[in-house]
């Protein structure tokens, strides 16, 4: 595996046209590697959700690349895009988005049930997943049913269960207390980040930066600094 | 692809209170419009009553008889010219009119008659009580039980009525596959008997009933009678040709339209709108499956399974239901006008698939208009 996880070259992203036009990535380079926690930070507007979703294979950019793994991404077409980012990539969403009908170990299995795995196996391989973010006592229980930290622990579960090599967690800790904040970030930090995985996080919750191994800062759509953290 | 429809599934009945609203908005459009159109059959059925108890092949009429209630009477020698037609196997005639019955407590009481050929008794009634042979008997009357049985004070063998001034006895009681429509009681007599017991025009053979040679002769059967000034018509085209009377001239068909367009309206409109609000309060989380790796045409199978399984739930629901009420309204009405065809299950089932596709169609819009990026940015 090259060391390089995500390659991005003079990333460029407007929107709309004329007097209405905004542009929120500006010629953005970036690399960031296997083993590496990679924040991106700044002031909201700044353009992080933005390149996070460039990154990741959502939103397609105006010019520029993104290779992830040593794949064009955005060469690809819309099915084979979804496919990479159901094998390659998992989310942590800043709201969670669990499924409020589903339980909780339903909603850790979507990945799996979406990789035509079968509806038993995908629960009982879900369930080892929560005992890893230790919730497998809660998976039976809806989301609404658990607090906002176990909420979040279910998602990156999820993410997890896919086994992907990158992980997108945008916002992680924005509606959690500091405590959980920092306990979900340490978790992640100990227990998901590896060599052979790479964590794009975007936030702007200082009390997780600790936990980074670099430090994006992003202003006005470029990133205008990095800083390096020690391990 | 099974794991990922239990995945719609759940999604769909975990929503209790959606997946409820939407049953039941297919449920009642199927029920209302399976319930109208059963009705309308079952009219349509008992309108063509003595056509199907009587049962011939070929039935020869004036050409303005546009139901089998408003005969017209023929004269005798289109009998004989009938039974010298080629391909005619045997032609008897038919005595079909109403008459008033004098009941032993002094009301009187509508009847139909129906005058059978006297040698032949052809399309006679199964009895269930007597001998067919007794209705050669001086004043004989086989009376039909069915609904209306009743209305002439339950008459048993050997009861007297007075009909048209003449006496009658009842000789046989007799059961019919199909009541007729105008709530009637139904007797049987020999075709000299009713003509003699009912005042009539000049003519009195009503229909003249033929039994073809084969079935290619009927073809030449109609032609030849054509030819002679009349209509002839299969067993078929005479109760559709009933059916059409009803249905274009007389308002019932387009009342029926309009109740089966209400209904479709009513399950379209319950069901779209509840569907897209489903749709709607799952926008984010589809928008979220579909940032993970879902592909589009996925979300649409799941959406399309969802819309189907509802529907298919709705109709079997709808469908039962009006079954039932049908069942019910016979224990206490056992020749009630309801019948469940075919036709009407394919109109019923047409009409789910159709709201099935729009509501379909207005959720997977939205879906695949969402942006993944949209659940990034809140």
């Amino acid at each position: 595996m090259p060391n390089v996880a995500i390659k991005a070259t003079g990333l460029t992203k407007w929107f709309g046209e004329g007097e209405a036009k905004t542009t929120a990535l500006r010629n953005v380079n970036l690399e960031a590697e296997f083993g590496e926690m990679v924040y991106i930070v700044g002031p909201s507007g700044s353009g992080k959700t933005t390149l996070l979703s460039v990154l990741s294979g959502i939103l397609k950019p105006n010019t520029g690349s993104v290779s992830v793994e040593g794949v064009d991404i955005w060469s690809l077409d819309a099915d084979q895009l979804a496919d990479f980012r159901l094998n390659k990539i998992g989310f942590v969403f800043q709201d969670y988005h669990l499924f409020p009908r589903l339980n909780t170990a339903e909603n850790v299995a979507i990945p799996l049930i979406l990789r035509k795995k079968d509806w038993d196996k995908s629960i009982h391989e879900a369930i080892g997943y929560l005992d890893i973010v230790g919730l497998k006592g809660r998976a039976d229980l809806p989301p609404v049913k658990l607090s906002g930290g176990e909420q979040q622990r279910v998602a990156i579960a999820r993410a997890m269960a896919g086994q992907p090599d990158i992980l997108i967690m945008d916002e992680p800790t924005a509606s959690l207390d500091g405590d959980t904040g920092q306990a979900i970030l340490k978790f992640v930090h100990e227990n998901i980040l590896n060599k052979n995985r790479c964590i794009v996080v975007v936030t702007h919750d200082s009390r997780i930066y600790e936990y980074a191994s670099r430090i994006l800062t992003m202003e006005d759509g470029r990133l205008t600094g990095t800083e390096n953290i020690a391990a | 692809m099974k794991g990922i429809l239990k995945l719609a599934y759940k999604l769909l009945v975990n929503d209790k209170a959606k997946f409820s609203a939407l049953l039941v908005g297919i449920t009642f459009a199927v029920f209302l419009m399976m319930f109208v159109t059963s009705m309308f059959i079952g009219v349509l059925n008992h309108a063509s009553a003595t056509v199907i108890n009587i049962g011939a092949t070929v039935w020869v009429m004036d050409p303005a008889v546009q139901t089998i209630a408003n005969s017209i009477g023929m004269p005798d020698y289109v009998l004989d010219a009938v039974r010298s037609m080629q391909g005619v196997k045997y032609a008897v005639p038919l005595y079909s009119g109403g008459a008033l019955v004098k009941l032993p407590d002094g009301t009187y009481q509508s009847v139909t008659v129906l005058g059978l050929d006297n040698t032949s008794l052809f399309g006679r009634p199964e009895l269930i009580e007597g001998k067919i042979e007794d209705i050669y008997g001086e004043n004989a009357f086989v009376v039909v039980r069915d609904a209306e049985f009743s209305k002439l004070e339950n008459p048993h063998i050997g009861s007297d009525l007075e009909l048209n001034d003449h006496r009658g006895v009842i000789v046989g009681i007799a059961k019919v596959s199909t009541s007729g429509l105008f709530g009637l009681p139904t007797l049987y007599t020999t075709y000299e008997r009713a003509i003699q017991y009912i005042p009539n025009p000049r003519y009195t053979i009503t229909y003249v009933l033929v039994e073809p040679k084969s079935s290619s002769d009927i073809r030449k059967i109609k032609q030849q009678v054509e030819a002679l000034g009349y209509r002839a018509l299969t067993k078929q085209e005479f109760m559709q040709r009933t059916s059409d009377f009803y249905k274009y001239q007389t308002g019932v068909g387009t009342n029926i339209l309009i109740m089966t367009v209400i209904s479709f309206v009513v399950g379209l409109s319950i069901s779209g709108q509840t569907f897209y609000t489903f749709i709607l309060e799952n926008l984010e989380r589809f928008g979220a499956l579909k940032a993970i790796g879902t592909k589009s045409g996925v979300l649409v199978g799941m959406i399309l399974f969802q819309a189907t399984f509802t529907a298919l739930t709705g109709f079997g629901l709808g469908v039962g239901l009006c079954t039932l009420l049908i069942w019910l309204a016979r224990l206490r009405l056992p020749s009630y006008a309801a019948m469940v065809t075919y036709s009407n299950l394919a109109l019923a089932f047409a009409m789910v698939l159709t709201i099935t596709a729009v509501s379909s169609y207005v959720g997977v819009r939205r879906v695949l208009r969402i942006e993944p990026f949209d659940i990034f940015r809140g």
